[in-house]
């Protein structure tokens, strides 16, 4: 009988354990079940990517559509080449949107946000955004402002 | 002066095959696996004796911290009126960090300790050597189900320690000081990342629960078997299994979060 006891208090202690990480998945770090969601790639080009990571989120009006991939350097260009993968479900973007980097708070993490465009004509995967914003980058602000350019 | 040059070449001689005794020994634990009939109740027990009570401690000082926390965090953040980030700073502390560490550290503390002193009072009182001398191989029947409820344990009481700080933390971040629950939570899920963070803390806490478990069980099996030797090795076990805890942490820290 006190064999059997003991087996159950840690038959509770091993689910407890897995409780806790399950917790830890599910609240702490939001991992929801549907991970594998559907997404496609779109890619965009910046001069100054600044301090944009990957993982980064990508959003369209404060909703984040999607999340960057990759930043490359285009060797041709020397301009910067970002991958993101957006969620399936946004299929309209107009072809004319633009990808702009934005920092969310005055020091917080940079994400790139994707100013609607007109155009009837919406991206297809693969596609490249044609105008962009790169990064604001306040010393070279102050110094064209100093130069008075 | 040839004296000393002569002890300092014995100590290093001594180190070495201490390492080498404990590898040797290491090999014969895991090659005698315990049979699953005979072998389950006895890792049941240890378990018990391990895991469940050194429960109490681990919840206990895992409310504290995450409490400590909580309250420096707020009291650090609220100066650039970013309060809502402790949330994130307390899950990333807790899972990365002070979630396997602390625990290893108490850990060591309460049941390595314990086993230190178990296993080298039952070699002191020649319990050992009378197993062997009825074909009961010690290192299966005593050693075996410690090394492995050390093991099994420690990923376990290190997941119960974040959860409760994570709790802690926010009994006095959103309950005491007023941060907004929602941010509270969104700024941590969107910041704590499950591979990233949640399975590299686990995986630390796995590799700790070895080492504890390890250097407990062999020096309580190579102590020296007076009374003067068990404290001894019962303290060297609390030191070693601190100082290899906080080193290891170190390297892993290193090879999972550093960018090189």
């Amino acid at each position: 009988m006190a064999q059997r006891s003991t087996e159950i208090i840690v038959g509770l202690f091993m689910i407890a354990g897995l409780a806790a990480l399950m917790f830890l998945a599910l609240q702490v770090s939001g991992l929801s079940p549907k991970s594998a969601e559907q997404t496609y790639t779109l890619y965009a080009n910046f001069n100054d990517t600044g301090g944009l990571t990957p993982r980064g989120k990508v959003s369209m009006a404060g909703v984040t559509v999607g999340t960057i991939e990759s930043i490359t350097l285009d060797r041709d260009t020397f301009q910067a080449r970002v991958t993101m993968s957006i969620h399936a479900e946004v299929d309209n973007i107009p072809a004319d949107s633009a990808a702009v980097i934005r920092t969310s708070g005055l020091l917080g993490e940079q994400y790139i946000d994707i100013s609607i465009g007109g155009d009837l004509e919406s991206l297809n995967a693969g596609d490249t955004f044609y105008s962009t914003q790169s990064a604001m980058n306040l010393e070279r602000l102050i110094s064209n402002f100093a130069s008075g350019r | 002066m040839m004296d000393r040059i002569a002890g300092l070449g014995r100590l290093g001689l001594a180190i070495i095959a201490s390492f080498g005794r404990s590898g040797q020994f290491l090999f014969g634990v895991l090659a005698g696996v315990p049979r699953p009939a005979t072998g389950f109740p006895l890792l049941v027990k240890q378990l018990y004796a391990v895991g469940v009570l050194s429960l109490a401690i681990v919840v206990v000082s895992g409310l504290f911290i995450g409490m400590v926390l909580g309250l420096q965090g707020y009291t650090i953040l609220s100066d650039y009126g970013s309060e809502s980030a402790i949330g994130q700073m307390i899950a990333l502390t807790l899972v990365r960090e002070l979630g396997p560490v602390v625990t290893a550290l108490l850990f060591a503390g309460r049941a390595g300790s314990a086993l230190t002193a178990e296993i080298g009072l039952m070699k002191a009182t020649e319990q050992l050597s009378s197993m062997e001398m009825m074909g009961v191989d010690p290192l299966r029947r005593v050693v075996a189900p410690r090394l492995w409820a050390g093991f099994l344990a420690m990923p376990v009481l290190a997941m119960i320690f974040s959860v409760v700080g994570i709790w802690g933390g926010m009994l006095v971040g959103v309950e005491w000081l007023g941060v907004f629950e929602g941010s509270f939570w969104g700024n941590m899920q969107s910041s704590v990342d499950f591979v990233d963070d949640v399975l590299n803390g686990f995986i630390k806490s796995v590799v700790f629960g070895f080492v504890c478990a390890w250097i407990a069980v062999y020096q309580g099996y190579d102590c020296v078997p007076t009374s003067a030797g068990i404290s001894s090795a019962t303290t060297k076990t609390v030191v070693y299994s601190s100082l290899a805890v906080l080193g290891l942490d170190f390297v892993l820290t290193a090879v999972m979060f550093g960018d090189f």
